[in-house]
């Protein structure tokens, strides 16, 4: 199995104290790997980093085999890494379909945004009902919906998630987390997932990556911290 | 040559700079002293200065000696400007139209009493006093509104205040004479100084008083405890707030001060000439202003004296350019005044985006390098 | 009444070129959050450029053209080479620099051209018309009122109908998930300047005419009142700094014509203070409270 994104040694941080440190680990293509940790230990800014809102200080991201240095945030999206940020990244002042449409603007192949954007109607059809509304008038749920269908209007090959479950009911949380492994599963696409909520998140994921203070502690297979107890005593808490 | 020394006369005056140096520096040694030999020390150190000055203008022909004077009237403006808009992080437009309010103020008691046939040496101090008061009262006002407005709404609402001055005086023509302005009896020098004083001298010494009284005023108000109330508020007004500082009695106060200032300065200003006239006080003097204090540095008092020296010494860089080139009239007639502004123009934006410190930042890093190599002198 | 209809017509006139320039201010500060205070003396500068062409080649409307293109490149320009680069550190940095702008561009004008007023060529006339025996509108105002509609057209169907509009509306709004989603936000930042300073250098081009002549400091009012008019409008609404324009025009015309020109100044500032102080969000803002 190859690995689509292999971070080699990285650190970074806001000014001049660094967040991460030295963190190395690697996500094997058309899996779902989890980023675990407590508050504070560098999950956000690693994701940040990887997609180039923040310059790594040392250290090399490499996707699809190629270094990502220097490469602007712009141009990810065109490589097919799309990142959906923290707090959803759902434009509020424009409408659902103006979201969805400026997902595919970079794209050459006008006929497939569009009919991308028409499968993540028929993906989420809460969605289709709420074109003309604002995002601001939108639930937490939907708001998810439709930062997760904008990024898949751009076809990515990785996803980078924050907290798509944060602020939402278990349901709906439940509902987005079957979805991602049916994307992953069924269209081969890969899934790097921050995540507070440990139980979902290892419920669906191939790996778990577990931070702690800026470091990565142990990179394992899901299945085994699911099932050590004392592992997820000792890293995760409960 | 008659240009070049406008310039050096300012350097002259450094016994005011180490001092104010030294108080703005962050942990500077004495900065836990209480007020009273606080108060002691600026007024040791302006008394020195002050009488630097003093013999300076003996020796200077009376043209230098106007700049000096001109000089102080604006220092007078720089010093309070610079506490509003660097130390309080209120940016007004208007002090152009706050220094014209000085100016028409003391042209128009000095009329009234002349008029009166009323003479006495206390009719300066007295005009000067109520430009002072007067200004500040307008400033009260501004004030009031500006307390309530941030960034570029106070920017805006101070501009429409800056351009407002030609019309006041043309609404209000019977009291302001329009665009001619008011005249009113030149100062002279009093007889006790003998009958050959040169006048010049005697202007620069008033406006040299002025300035002096006005910045120690200042620097005693930097470093009290309204001073750090003022930094407070700029730096985050929620904080401030949560501090116990009531933000907007602050701020409000911050302008009265500064339009005080301003208001001497301006009243000052119009003693010089013995005239006061609304063209002097067009948008462009509020905005040279703000190149003085940008230039020598926001929130900083020895930036004021750089800021003020400047605007004296750049106005007449155009003068200065026919002189020394034989230029054809109309070019020479186009840059007249034209050249100062852009000038000004230019170091204002440089200034801005090369060094936010202005002059006296730039002092103050190169003297703190200075100072860790002499600490550190193996490196 | 009469003078009243008069008054009216002129001040929807004027108003409408203090529309198309408080557009201008608020697609900058939608796009940048700043206020563009050398918005003024950039105009004059390209309503020099656009005069000079009228007057070398005779024609209004070549003149027209190369006045909308010089302020596009002087809006870019202005970004590119000086916006950009101003720090955050002080919060004022902005105003000041563009302050500064404002000299330097008023001092070059005038060393360049001279500080006098300079007649400006129209190409329509400017006596009113009389309709039923009433002075109504000069050809000139219906053509200024025109081509303001058109403009203001034209933008909005920029805005909500290309993807440009929407890529530079996103910029606005999420600068950060727009770079995210593929969008160039840098990019969209010239293209807000460029558009703004050529939307800024037509009003300048339809007011000039109508006041004293082509002079640097010709638009130093206009600019205090399309500033007074945008924040009536709320600076952050392109319908609302229409609106905006249009009221406070006919409200200054009123008071120039019945108490003379010289109380605007004062007008324009109490009614600044009005608006800011009783309805800061402008008067049709929502109930989302902004951050004066």
């Amino acid at each position: 199995m190859t690995a689509i994104l292999e971070v080699d040694e990285l650190s970074s941080g806001y000014g001049p104290v660094p967040v991460l440190r030295d963190v190395t680990f690697e996500v094997p293509t058309g899996t779902v790997t989890a980023i675990l940790g407590a508050n504070g230990a560098g999950k956000t800014t690693l994701l940040r980093t990887l997609s180039g809102l923040l310059r790594p200080t040392t250290g090399r991201v490499r996707f699809d085999g190629e270094d990502l240095r220097g490469v602007p945030v712009e141009r990810l999206v065109r490589r097919g890494l799309a990142h959906v940020p923290e707090g959803r990244g759902v434009v509020a002042e424009l409408t659902v379909e103006e979201n969805l449409r400026l997902g595919g603007l970079w794209r050459r192949d006008r006929a497939d945004a569009r009919r991308a954007q028409d499968e993540v109607y028929q993906l989420f059809d809460p969605l289709a009902r709420r074109r003309r509304h604002a995002g601001h008038q939108l639930s937490g749920g939907e708001r998810q919906m439709l930062a997760l269908g904008r990024a898949l209007i751009a076809r990515p090959r990785l996803l980078l998630l924050d907290e798509p479950s944060l602020g939402l009911a278990p349901r709906v949380s439940g509902q987005i987390m079957t979805l991602l492994r049916q994307l992953c599963d069924g269209s081969g696409l890969t899934v790097l997932l921050v995540e507070q909520n440990v139980r979902s998140a290892l419920g669906i994921a191939d790996q778990g990556v577990v931070m702690s203070l800026g470091r990565v502690v142990m990179a394992t297979p899901a299945a085994q911290l699911r099932d050590d107890e004392q592992l997820r005593h000792a890293y995760l808490g409960f | 040559m008659t240009a070049t020394r406008p310039s050096e006369v300012p350097t002259e005056r450094p016994p005011a700079a180490p001092s104010a140096l030294r108080r703005l520096l962050p942990g500077a040694p004495g900065s836990g002293t209480v007020g009273g030999s606080t108060l002691l020390r600026h007024l040791i150190v302006a008394v020195l200065a002050g009488t630097a000055v003093v013999l300076l203008t003996n020796q200077l022909p009376p043209y230098q000696n106007l700049q000096v004077a001109r000089v102080g009237a604006f220092l007078c403006v720089t010093a309070g400007y610079t506490v509003l808009v660097g130390l309080n992080g209120q940016l007004s437009l208007g002090h152009g139209a706050l220094m014209a309010t000085g100016a028409y103020t003391v042209a128009l008691v000095q009329q009234a009493l002349a008029d009166r046939a009323v003479q006495g040496r206390w009719i300066l101090p007295l005009s000067l006093l109520l430009a002072a008061g007067v200004t500040a009262a307008v400033g009260l006002a501004i004030g009031l509104a500006a307390a309530r407005l941030r960034g570029p709404y106070l920017a805006g609402v101070t501009l429409a205040v800056a351009t407002l001055v030609p019309a006041i005086t043309t609404i209000f023509t019977d009291v302001f004479n329009g665009e001619q302005g008011l005249r009113f009896p030149a100062e002279t020098p009093p007889a006790s100084l003998g009958a050959y004083f040169q006048p010049e001298r005697w202007l620069a010494w008033v406006a040299l008083l002025a300035a002096l009284v006005t910045m120690v005023l200042m620097a005693n108000l930097v470093r009290s405890r309204f001073g750090r109330s003022l930094r407070a508020v700029r730096d985050d007004e929620v904080a401030a707030r949560l501090a116990g500082i009531p933000v907007a009695r602050t701020q409000v106060l911050a302008f009265v001060v500064s339009a005080a200032c301003a208001g001497l300065g301006g009243g000052v200003y119009a003693v010089l000439t013995g005239t006061v006239a609304p063209g002097k006080f067009a948008l462009e003097l509020s905005l040279f202003l703000l190149m003085a204090i940008v230039i020598g540095g926001l929130g900083s008092l020895a930036g004021a004296v750089w800021g003020a020296v400047l605007l004296v010494a750049l106005q007449d860089l155009p003068s200065l350019l026919t002189e020394t080139f034989t230029l054809p009239s109309g070019l020479a007639r186009r840059l007249e005044g034209n050249l100062a502004l852009a000038v000004f123009g230019l170091t204002l934006v440089v200034v801005m985006l090369a060094a936010p410190g202005g002059l006296q930042g730039a002092a103050r890093d190169l003297l703190a390098r200075l100072g860790a190599r002499r600490r550190h002198p193996s490196r | 009444m009469d003078r009243f209809l008069f008054l009216t017509l002129d001040g929807v006139s004027t108003g409408a070129v203090y529309a198309a320039f408080a557009l201008a201010l608020v697609l900058i500060w939608r796009a940048a959050r700043l206020v563009n205070f050398a918005q003024g003396a950039m105009a004059v500068a390209t309503a020099y450029v656009g005069y000079a062409v009228v007057s070398a080649t005779g024609s209004y409307w070549l003149g027209l053209g190369a006045a909308v293109l010089a302020g596009l490149a002087l809006g870019a320009l202005v970004e590119r080479v000086l916006m950009r680069f101003v720090g955050h550190a002080n919060p004022l940095g902005d105003v000041i620099v563009a302050l500064g702008l404002v000299l330097l561009i008023q001092a070059v004008l005038g060393m360049v051209f001279g500080n006098e007023y300079r007649p400006t060529a129209v190409p329509f006339d400017t006596d009113a018309l009389t309709v039923g025996g009433i002075a109504a509108m000069s050809p000139y105002d219906l053509w200024v009122l025109g081509a303001v509609v058109v403009v203001v057209a034209l933008l909005a169907l920029l805005f909500t109908r290309t993807s440009l509009g929407l890529r530079m509306r996103a910029s606005a709004f999420a600068p950060e998930v727009s770079r995210l989603l593929g969008v160039q936000v840098s990019r969209m930042l010239t293209v807000g300047w460029a558009l703004a300073a050529a939307v800024g250098a037509l009003a300048g081009m339809l007011v000039v005419p109508t006041g004293l002549g082509l002079h640097p400091h010709a638009m130093d009012l206009v600019f205090v009142i399309a500033f007074t008019a945008a924040v009536v409008g709320g600076l952050d609404s392109p319908a609302g700094a229409v609106v905006g324009g249009l009221l406070v025009g006919l409200i200054l015309s009123y008071v120039t014509g019945y108490l003379g020109p010289d109380t605007t100044p004062l007008a324009v500032l109490v009614l600044l203070l009005a608006v800011l102080l009783v309805r800061p969000g402008g008067l049709f803002s929502g109930p989302r409270a902004r951050h004066v």
